[in-house]
């Protein structure tokens, strides 16, 4: 690792952390219709917005009626999506005549963009025309992050409240995180973006003639606008094919910073948002540093293994410094690693180099990272309400070993509570070993994958993660087109995003209604050194559990297959 | 505890031949009767296991199968020893209880009542048939046959059969000493009972229930706890069941009856087999203390108490005042004072007067006259004095104005250093009594509300422990004030009425906090039934008993101190278990995956971190320690974890180490060893 390489994770640690308090204080104080500085300009748009929709800003929901309005709103846009999608030959802003999507890929495409995910089954600058990445793509780009920032305000409502039927009211909680959280942010990263050379033109591409004397098409198309809210809304899906590994949607060291650092903005912030809600900063702190401990971990695991010279090659006469395949020379080894591990943790998506061409051991920390749920800082709102429940099913197991029923800030765990913890923990085993055994042996989900032995496993697992975590990052090599692979991803991702949704939802009701006991020296100290390790504890004991033997059968088997001097 | 509990009362640290024989025996046999799959229902871990076990066992008998026979054949019985570890383990809970509730119950076999048909007619009746509201006629000598009110008479009655207690005690109609039990023995004079139980509702039979698996009703906190454990079940189902298509991907096979194996290893089986033997232990320790619970959830809300309202007579003083010390009259001899104060007290026989007795006996013993030789003066109502006339001197002694009256003086001529010390003794909250002989002012006497000794102590420990007391009491605020300050407890409530009880419980469980208390009365009714956790005293009325959801059969209010604890424990000795059993499946990844996988990537044999011998002895390894741990913790499960008083940081700090870092650790040595036995004998 050289200078610029420590350099560049030290300026990506300053770029997250430091506006975190401060920013998680605005959108503590936005989503509650506090006084912003923003107010006197977005609060005229916010009421025509609401008078509009016929919303009475006055009016709040209980959980039920909050789930439905989601559910309403985004099955909505599902059935407006794949129809854009299937349409778009027809519709206007198509210089480049893109003809309509097929019903499975405009299906997945759909669901993947609703639920945050952004899996791409596509590539964008051959199969999308800019109507649908502007109209289709980038308006759920916006939406499904402030969903995703609605639920979690309706969780942190829920804790913070006592004795209360209601957890606010979807529409206005949705119109808030969109206008004073995401669009503000987005725009002046677009124009950012814009000024290190990212396109933003309704042009058709360009040709130019290469050295070799080929003719080559380069596309281009609205990108910046598209790219900043992707990495900001923690969505990924790429204005081009290959993402961020594009020169056009990454041209510069700098843009790398600022889209690598993008991701995890807005999931930092909110960890001291809910500080806000509940009224103590420790809370936040705690978290802060679990998903801070757990970040570092797998950033030092997958730079170390990029790092290693590859073991196949290890009696020839090759010169190693780590290993570039499949990785932009433009940014190397660390950046890559870095942006893998950022990606993966906030469940974005968005890549700036193949992980499927990461050594074994590089290519697991993504994988591992979505394993856990998405949940260290994970996507906005969405990782902090997964953190949550973890912090509920920590203190529902250790909780009960000081002596009291578990109780988290004073409000009781019980049955009900335990039930809809227990419901969200299936999602990943389902989404992932579930479908994943399915694609394992079904003659049409063995089709996609690209390698023998493990790492044929490892893509499978990948893709089925990826879905189920709601990341959107692959490995490039499974070929995820096929009618099964986009139905059956497209299930991973709707159970991966609304069987943690329902039950959060169902779980802020239910603490809402509940009275809180004053916090005393006889309560579960949920703050403090001690509860960060046992968070950390859950979480890797959690998802280790379910997820080791088929990690000792992909990634774990590759690398010390590899270093045995195997190869499949 | 008394000389009859200590039968039942052995401690269970010992292995299992430290019980009477029949005791483990009888768990023994319940052990296979368990095996019922309609039993097992209730415990839907314990299940999985029994169908696993079933399923290894048909396996045995399918020939060809991967895994030669012999190994399998241990396979599957080791699982059923698992399912027999975990029934004997509550059959043993079962059995300590209901080897009390037997002993108490045998007196009612074939019991006649007398049922009134009308007034002073009366038929025989089986007591089994007797039901709420009916009224029976008790004699001397006659067992009372139901839990109930008297109505009519007094009677001693001996309740050594409920309470150990061998002093008769008084039961009448009206007043606060009208209930009665069952089995209790009337003897002397006779009694008229309203019954107030119907079969199968009376003390003894909320007893039994409360310590019978099967018909045990679970706590809202086990509940949770089970829905936990079959969620982890199912997700460990998962993981077993889809690592075969995984490894067919892979290019191998895995045997199912290893499948099986790795499956009853990782399912919560530790905290699964023992959480109901934790239950009925927890129900039997309330029972030893002779503290009837009516549901678990009473005992469980007891856990989670944050403030007690404690009444001070009784509770948290002897109830009586007693003398703390003297101050004589200037120019008056100390010994003068004594002698005055011994004889003005020699003929009283209240309280305070014979704390006065006591107070100079042990402090200037001297010689005192016979009994005989003194003309007593009792207390009456004109004089407010009392004392004696011996040998020509007059003694007395009695509240301040009463002496002074007799001795023609006013306040005001009162020396000095007297009317000092009673304004003193008055505002610390106690009671000074003058003590004069002749007509001789000798000195004053503090007569004060004895706080008991340990009990400040205790209530420092329950602060530790975040709990508040409350004192509640009759006295004026001042009096109030200065005893809270002595017992050291948190608060207190002066002046107390029931409602004034009544709207403190509501206003703290507003603020959200849960509520113990203690009562006898019948004005207690309301304030025990709107309490968390009420617990009622047996001598008290049939109202306290039914309103609240313990009753303390020894009459102790500081009992509720020991409840407190016991719903802890049962707590932390759940969650302690729950704890070590998930920590626990680290090392069995680590014993079973490299021994499954062997086939498929020889190279996950790294895996292997204990140097297990082989696949198959590794297997074996992980699946003896699974049973037998669930042996090892049955001591634990029925003792209970000891609950220290602190914070509840550094509680968890202790028991994360102990049961978390423990359980991910035991197992890692546990099956080594194991591996290193069956690898020596030769079975594996």
């Amino acid at each position: 690792m050289a200078m610029h390489d420590v350099l560049l994770i030290g300026a990506f640690f300053v770029l997250v952390l430091a506006p975190a308090p401060w920013l998680g204080r605005f959108i503590h104080r936005a989503m509650e219709g506090q006084r912003t500085w923003l107010s006197p300009l977005l609060s005229p748009l916010e009421r025509f917005c609401y008078r509009s929709a016929g919303v009475d800003p006055a009016i709040e929901q209980d959980w039920r009626r909050y789930a439905l309005s989601l559910l309403a709103f985004n099955g909505v846009s599902l059935v407006l999506l794949v129809a854009v999608l299937m349409l778009q030959g027809a519709l206007p802003l198509n210089p480049q005549k893109v003809a309509g999507m097929d019903w499975p890929l405009a299906l997945n495409t759909a669901v993947s963009f609703v639920t945050n995910t952004n899996w791409q089954a596509y590539s964008g600058e051959a199969q999308l025309s800019y109507f649908s990445q502007m109209i289709g793509l980038g308006v759920q780009n916006f939406v499904s992050a402030a969903t995703g920032l609605a639920v979690l305000v309706a969780l942190c409502r829920g804790i913070a409240r006592r004795s209360a039927a209601t957890l606010g009211n979807f529409w206005i909680d949705l119109t808030r995180a969109t206008l004073y959280v995401l669009l503000p942010l987005a725009i002046p990263l677009a124009l950012l973006l814009v000024w290190q050379g990212v396109p933003q033109s309704f042009a058709h591409a360009v040709t130019a003639t290469t050295w070799q004397g080929a003719e080559q098409s380069l596309p281009l198309g609205p990108a910046a606008s598209q790219i900043a809210i992707k990495q900001l809304g923690t969505n990924g899906g790429g204005f081009f094919g290959v993402n961020s590994a594009h020169p056009f949607e990454n041209p510069t060291a700098f843009s790398n910073l600022l889209e690598v650092a993008a991701i995890l903005l807005i999931p930092a912030a909110l960890v001291f948002s809910y500080g806000h809600y509940v009224k103590d900063l420790r809370q936040s702190r705690a978290i802060l540093a679990c998903m801070l401990l757990l970040f570092c971990i797998g950033l030092g695991v997958a730079v170390w293994a990029e790092w290693q010279p590859n073991p196949a090659w290890a009696g020839l006469p090759v010169e190693q410094a780590g290993s570039l395949e499949g990785k932009e020379s433009r940014f190397g080894i660390t950046a890559s690693a870095l942006w893998a591990t950022a990606t993966s943790a906030a469940s974005n998506g968005s890549v700036n180099a193949m992980h499927d061409s990461f050594s074994a051991l590089g290519g697991m920390v993504p994988l591992v990272n979505m394993m856990l749920g998405e949940v260290i800082f994970g996507g906005v709102g969405a990782g902090l309400y997964g953190m949550l429940l973890f912090v509920l099913i920590a203190v529902f197991l250790a909780g009960l070993m000081v002596g009291r029923t578990p109780e988290y800030l004073g409000k009781k765990l019980e049955a009900r509570e335990v039930r809809l913890l227990v419901l969200s923990l299936l999602v990943m085993p389902i989404g992932v070993l579930l479908l994943g055994a399915l694609a394992a042996i079904l003659p049409a989900g063995v089709a996609a994958v690209s390698n023998p032995g493990p790492h044929g496993l490892s893509q499978i697992l990948y893709a089925y993660t990826s879905g189920a975590g709601n990341n959107g990052s692959a490995f490039a090599g499974f070929g995820a087109g096929s009618t099964y692979h986009n139905l059956m991803i497209a299930l991973a991702m709707l159970l991966g995003r609304y069987g943690i949704i329902l039950p959060v939802l169902a779980i802020a009701g239910g603490l809402a209604m509940k009275r809180a006991a004053p916090l005393g020296q006889d309560s579960f100290p949920t703050h403090g050194p001690l509860f960060v390790g046992l968070l950390t504890a859950t979480l890797l004991l959690v998802g280790g559990l379910t997820f080791f033997p088929v990690l000792a059968l992909g990634p774990l088997a590759e690398h010390l297959g590899q270093l045995a001097g195997l190869s499949w | 505890m008394n000389a009859r509990n200590e039968l039942i009362d052995q401690p269970v640290r010992h292995e299992a031949a430290a019980h009477p024989a029949p005791l483990w025996r009888e768990a023994l046999r319940q052990a296979f009767v368990k095996l019922d799959p309609r039993q097992l229902m209730r415990q839907p871990v314990m299940l999985l296991v029994e169908i696993t076990a079933l399923m290894t066992t048909l396996l045995c008998f399918v020939p060809g199968q991967a895994v030669a026979t012999g190994v399998a054949v241990q396979i599957a019985l080791w699982l059923w020893f698992t399912v027999l570890f975990a029934n004997f383990a509550e059959a043993l809970a079962e059995g300590r209880g209901k080897a009390r509730a037997d002993s108490l119950k045998a007196g009612s076999q074939g019991l006649i009542a007398r049922r009134q048909v009308a007034p002073g007619q009366y038929e025989g009746i089986a007591a089994s048939r007797l039901r709420r509201g009916d009224v029976v006629r008790v004699e001397a000598g006659e067992l009372i046959p139901g839990d109930g009110e008297v109505i009519e008479g007094i009677a001693a009655v001996n309740e050594a059969a409920i309470t150990g207690e061998s002093a008769p005690v008084i039961r009448e109609s009206g007043g606060d000493r009208s209930a009665v039990t069952g089995n209790t023995r009337v003897v002397s004079d006779w009694l008229l009972v309203r019954i107030s139980a119907n079969p199968g509702e009376s003390t003894l039979d909320r007893m039994i229930a409360l310590v019978e698996g099967a018909r045990r009703q679970k706590t809202p906190n086990e509940v949770a706890l089970d829905i936990l454990l079959i969620g982890l079940s199912l997700i460990f189902l998962l993981v077993v069941a889809t690592l075969q298509p995984f490894a067919r991907f892979s290019g191998g096979e895995l045997p199912l009856v290893f499948l099986v194996a790795l499956l009853v290893t990782l399912v919560p089986t530790t905290i699964g087999g023992l959480l109901s033997a934790i239950g009925i232990a927890g129900m039997d320790r309330l029972v030893r203390l002779n503290v009837i619970a009516k549901s678990g959830r009473a005992v469980e809300a007891a856990g989670d108490v944050q403030v007690l309202l404690l009444d001070k007579t009784g509770t948290i003083t002897f109830g009586n005042r007693r003398c703390s010390a003297m101050l004589k009259s200037p120019g008056v001899s100390g010994q003068a004072l004594a002698q005055g104060a011994l004889l003005a007290s020699l003929a009283d026989d209240t309280p305070e007067g014979k704390s006065i007795v006591e107070y100079l006996r042990n402090l200037h013993p001297m010689p005192e006259p016979a009994r005989d030789r003194l003309t007593v003066v009792p207390f009456s109502a004109e004089t407010r004095l009392s004392g004696v006339d011996w040998e020509g001197h007059v003694y007395r002694k009695g509240a301040v104005d009463a002496v002074l009256g007799f001795l023609g003086l006013t306040r005001e001529q009162l020396p000095e250093p007297l009317a000092r010390e009673i304004e003193r003794i008055a505002q610390s909250g106690g009671t000074p009594l003058l003590v004069c002989a002749d007509g001789q002012l000798l000195g004053v006497i503090h007569l004060k509300d004895v706080v008991k000794p340990g009990i400040r102590e205790r209530f420092a420990e329950l602060r530790r422990l975040g709990i508040r007391t409350v004192m509640v009491t009759g006295d004026n605020p001042l009096t109030a004030a200065a005893i809270a300050a002595e017992a050291g407890v948190d608060d207190v409530i002066a002046e107390a009425t029931p409602e004034k009880k009544l709207a403190r419980i509501r206003q703290e469980q507003a603020d959200g906090r849960l509520v113990a208390m203690c009562g006898d009365g019948a004005n207690d009714a309301p304030a025990l039934a709107q309490a968390d956790v009420g617990l009622a005293m047996n001598d008290g009325t049939q109202a306290a008993r039914e309103a609240a959801n313990l009753v303390d059969l020894d009459s102790d209010p500081t009992k509720l101190l020991d409840v407190v604890q016991v719903g802890k424990e049962l707590l932390v000795t759940r969650g302690a278990l729950t704890t070590f059993s998930v920590a626990n499946d680290v090392a069995k990844y680590f014993a079973i995956l490299p021994a499954l996988f062997s086939g498929i990537y020889p190279q996950l044999g790294v895996l292997n971190l204990m140097g297990l011998a082989s696949p198959q002895s590794a297997i074996l390894s992980a699946i003896v320690f699974n049973a037998l741990i669930i042996v090892a913790l049955i001591p634990l499960a029925l003792r209970g974890v000891r609950v220290e008083a602190a914070d509840a940081a550094s509680l968890l700090r202790r028991n994360l180490l102990i049961y978390g870092l423990g359980g991910l650790v035991a197992p890692f040595v546990g099956i080594k060893l194991i591996d290193l036995l069956l690898t020596a004998v030769g079975l594996a």
